[in-house]
This record gives C-alpha cells, structure tokens and sequence, in this order.
C-alpha cells in the first residue's frame, strides 16, 4: 500500500512520542519500532526521523542524551518529557477522532474497499 | 566490522559534513544509525560490502537528507524557501541581481529629496519631518513587497498602513519642535518599520518564525546601514576636504543632496545586502552579539554605580533618564537579536548567563527610571512626555521582566524554554506599534497640544 506523503508526515510525531513513551530509544529502533507497528507497511525515511527528532526536542517534548552503544559506538538517546506526553494526549484524542468519524461514515454507507476488512 | 568497511563509512562521513546545513552531531547520529542497519543487514547474512550498499541505498541520497536537515536546522524561512522551491530558481536569480535594488533605491533616494524642493522652513518642512519615518522606508516597502511576491491582501494591507501611517503622523496641526512633534517624529519609524516586517515575512507574520525571521532582517539591515553610513561619511569627508581646497563650497551640495539621497538609497540597498549577501551576516551576527551583550552589561554596571553614587535615586536628571531609555532600548533590541544568533543546539553556557545579568541590570535600571518618572507624576502632575515615557516604560519592564524569568528557564536547560522566549518576545512586536499609534494619534489631543 502506498501510503501519501502528507499522511506519513502528519501521524510521524505521534508516532515518535508513543514509541518514546513505551521506553526511551534511539533513532536506528525507532524507525525498527514503526516498521514492526505497521506490518512494514510505514517505511520512514532517515531524513524524516531526525530532523522531527531535533524538532521536537526543541520544542521540549523529548529530551536527548548522547551515549554509549552496546558495542561502545556513540550514540543519541532520546525519552519523552512531561510536555511530550501531554502533546501526544493530545495527538491521541484529535487521531481518535478522525478514525472515529471515518468508520462512522463508512459504516453507515456500507462501504468497505479493504481488503484486510478493518472496517467491516 | 572490516577496515574496509570503516574506510567507506569515513568517506561518507566527509561527504556529509561538507553539507552546511548538517551539523557534526547531526553526522554522528546518521553514522550511529547507519552502522545500526548494516549490523543488522549484516546478521541476516549479507556481507559487508553488500550490507553497506543497501544502508545507503535506505538513507537516500545525501542532498536529500540534507535538505531535510536544514528544513529543521535552520530558522531562515529564506533557506526553506530556496530549498523547497525550485520551480522559481530563475525568479530569485533575477531578484538577488543588482540591478532591481539600484532602481528601488534610486526611487528611494529621489522620495526622500523631492519633498525638500517645497519650503523646507515652513509647512512642507515640518510634514516631512513628522512623516519621515514612511518617507524613508516607502521605498524598502516596496522593495519587499516586489522582492518577496506576497499576496493581493497583503500588498494591499501593508501600503494602505504606509498612507495610513503617512495621513495619521500628519493628522494633528502641532506646535514645530513641540513635544509632541517630536514625539510623533520619534514613533512613526517604528509603527513604519512593522509594515517594513509585515512585507517582509508576508503571510508568515502570524508565525513566530516568520517573525524571528524578521528580527533577523532587522539586525542584518540595521548593522548594514551603519557600515553604508560610515563608508558615506568618509567620502563625504574627504569631497568636502577636497572641495574646500578648492575654494568650493560644498555644504548646500552635501546636505541638501548628498546626504538625503544617499540615506534614502542606503536603505533599499542595505535591504538587498541582507537578501543577497546572507551568509556574509550569518556568521557575523552571533559574534557581534557576543561582543556587545558583555559591553552592555558593563555599561549597565557603570550607570547603575553611577546613578547611586549621585545619591539623588529619586531626582535624576532629565538628561540621564532620556540616556537611561535609549539605552534600555538598546538592551530589550540586544535580547532579541541574540535570540536569533543562538544556534539550535546551542549549550547553556556563559553567554545565557551572561544575557541573565544583562537582563537584570537593565530591568534594575527600568524601575529606577520608573521610580523617577512616578515621582515626578506625583510632583508635578502628568505630562505628554512623563506619559510617553512611562509608557514606553511600563512596556520594557514588563518586557524585561518575563525574559529574565525566561532566560534563568534557558540557563537550566529546561526543554522549550528558547522557543517560549521566542514565542514571548515576537508576541511583543505588535504591541510597540500599537503603542507607538497611541502616542501619535490618543495622546497630544488628550493632553491638549494640538493647535486649533
């Protein structure tokens, strides 16, 4: 499924602050983490990943640290802030929603494209 | 992991860092992230050389990541925009050329000198005095406003606020040399230069970027117009020197032409310097912050001491409380520029505590230039000009006051507190022109200075 541009950009930060609220991580198991929650079906770009990271950490709804790999490779962690887990409340109910309305309306019009059924 | 392996990982390493827009801690990240997916490649039985290839192959290719990074790395809307945007490369050509910003500046120029063809020691002389501020940033305003294509509403809005600006500033018959005359002188460049800025960022005014953005242009322009008038002032010198040994008479020439024009050209081209030469001031603003926010912070110790040891805290005179508020000015403007020099991932560290005391010693000296002004309030009653400056007062301290809050937030590495201060300091910008409105067009009626 090819999955439009916009919609990748607009669920990212969500996405980030939920897998951080999981546990904290590091770019390379993010973007593992989203692979995984999407069956492979969100593939994120680095040049996506990062500059969100930095963006958000600026904005102070995550931290990051710089620290040591397993095999002692300098690497960036990052853990969600108290602001962070109140945007991501936030992102939540907006998300809810949306999906909520979609199948409202899809159901009430008896439509159903999907081939997985989600919606049925 | 191979030396091969470290070598290819190197090379690449050097490639990105040559990119101006990724910073070294940006690499160290990617590398991490890189070695990361090749490992992994590596374990599902790939070989080195074959899990290399598909890493990068994944990470894309390299300007797109860099353009990526500058998106966030950089506040300049420019850089976004000349990043994003390559449909109109052939359009910025032509608008960072020379050519548009001589002929806007010439129009410059010939604005400012035209109204000094009327009685300049009578009507035509006081209205251009009073309406100088639009007079001399009309041309800059229609410079930004070509340059940067903004929309109808917006073209339409910020010269509409220009004649608007023009009419009101010329509203009230007032007393030449008054105080409110020279109020009004005073306060119509500012309102003035907010258009100059609603021009500027365009649509993006509602945004605290597009705002900072602005901040920028201000500080870049302003440090360009006084290189512009200390190169202008030693040629003026020297033709004067010249001249005079000649047995000519430079003086009408010089004043009733050089100077007018050449300030009216200045601010188009200092305008057209910011836009073309970016990143010339780019590196030059955070260092001119450095050097200047430990000299203020001086000079705030010294009048401090200064006002103290007079032993008259209650008295001042006149003269040191106008000195006083030009230089608290001056401070609140510093603040504000740093905010834009500061790098994104710039550490807390000296400097933030540094802009602490700055803060500090200016908002000691605001409420003793408050303390003054009420004083005199209480002695002698109000005034248009205990009005105007307390004002003008009562919006710095409040100003000053949350940014020192603020900035002690920054100096704790607190996460947002740079953006609340940017957020804080641009939500202010409005504010002055609201202010700088009251005063030219509530206050001399309701102190009774206009002449009827």
């Amino acid at each position: 499924m090819d999955i439009p541009r916009d919609l990748v950009a607009a669920s990212a930060t969500p996405l980030v602050l939920t897998i951080l609220a999981e546990s904290d991580s590091y770019g390379y198991a993010i973007i593992k983490r989203v692979g995984e929650l999407s069956s492979g079906q969100l593939e994120w770009t680095e040049g996506l990943l990062y500059p969100l990271l930095h963006r958000l950490e600026r904005q102070g709804q995550i931290e990051g640290t710089w620290g040591a790999s397993e095999s002692g490779r300098k690497r960036r962690y990052y853990r969600i802030t108290a602001d962070g887990r109140a945007a991501l409340a936030g992102h939540q109910a907006q998300w809810r929603t949306v999906s909520t309305a979609l199948e409202a309306a899809w159901t009430a019009t008896k439509l159903d494209f999907g081939p997985t059924g989600a919606f049925a | 992991m191979t030396d091969a392996l470290d070598t290819q990982i190197d090379l690449w390493r050097a490639h990105m860092e040559r990119h101006a827009t990724v910073a070294t801690t940006d690499v160290d990240e990617l590398e991490d992230h890189l070695r990361g997916h090749i490992e992994s490649l590596a374990a599902a039985g790939l070989s080195d050389d074959e899990a290399f290839l598909v890493a990068m192959k994944r990470l894309g290719s390299q300007d797109d990541i860099a353009r990526e990074f500058a998106r966030e790395n950089s506040k300049r809307l420019w850089k976004q925009l000349v990043l994003g945007a390559s449909d109109d490369e052939a359009r910025s050509a032509t608008a960072n050329g020379w050519l548009p910003a001589v002929l806007f500046a010439v129009a410059g120029a010939v604005l400012v000198r035209l109204p000094l063809f009327g009685d300049i020691n009578g009507w035509a002389g006081e209205s251009y005095a009073r309406a100088a501020g639009v007079i001399g940033l009309a041309a800059v305003v229609a410079y930004l406003l070509w340059r940067h294509v903004q929309g109808r509403t917006l073209t339409v809005a910020v010269t509409g606020g220009m004649a608007a600006l023009a009419a009101l500033s010329l509203m009230y018959p007032l007393r030449s040399g008054g105080d409110a005359f020279l109020s009004t002188m005073l306060h119509v460049p500012v309102a003035a230069w907010l258009l100059v800025g609603l021009a500027y960022a365009g649509d993006h005014w509602r945004t605290t970027e597009g705002r900072m953005d602005f901040v920028r242009f201000t500080g870049e322009w302003v440090i360009y117009m006084t290189l512009l008038a200390l190169g202008g002032g030693v040629l003026m010198g020297i033709s004067a020197l010249v001249s005079s040994a000649a047995g000519v008479d430079p003086t009408t020439v010089l004043t009733e032409w050089i100077l007018p024009c050449g300030v009216g050209g200045a601010a188009v081209v200092a305008a057209w310097l910011v836009e073309a030469k970016r990143s010339v001031i780019e590196n030059m603003a955070p260092v001119l912050a450095r050097v200047f926010t430990p000299l203020f912070t001086l000079t705030f110790g010294v009048l401090l001491l200064v006002v103290l040891a007079s032993g008259n805290i209650l008295d001042l005179d006149r003269n040191l409380l106008a000195v006083c508020n030009a230089i608290l000015v001056l401070a609140a403007g510093l603040v504000l520029y740093s905010l834009t020099a500061r790098s994104d991932d710039a550490h807390t560290g000296w400097f933030d505590w540094l802009q602490v005391a700055l803060v500090a010693g200016a908002l000691a000296l605001d409420l003793l230039a408050l303390v003054n002004i009420v004083t005199r309030i209480g002695d002698g009653g109000w005034t248009f000009n205990r009005t105007v400056v307390l004002g003008a007062n009562l919006i710095l301290l409040a100003n000053l006051a949350v940014s020192a809050w603020l900035l002690t937030r920054v100096t704790r590495a607190e996460g947002g507190a740079v953006l609340r201060l940017e957020r804080w300091q641009t939500a202010l910008l409005p504010v002055y022109g609201l202010w700088a409105i009251v005063v030219i067009v509530v206050l001399p009626p309701a102190f009774s200075l206009v002449n009827t």
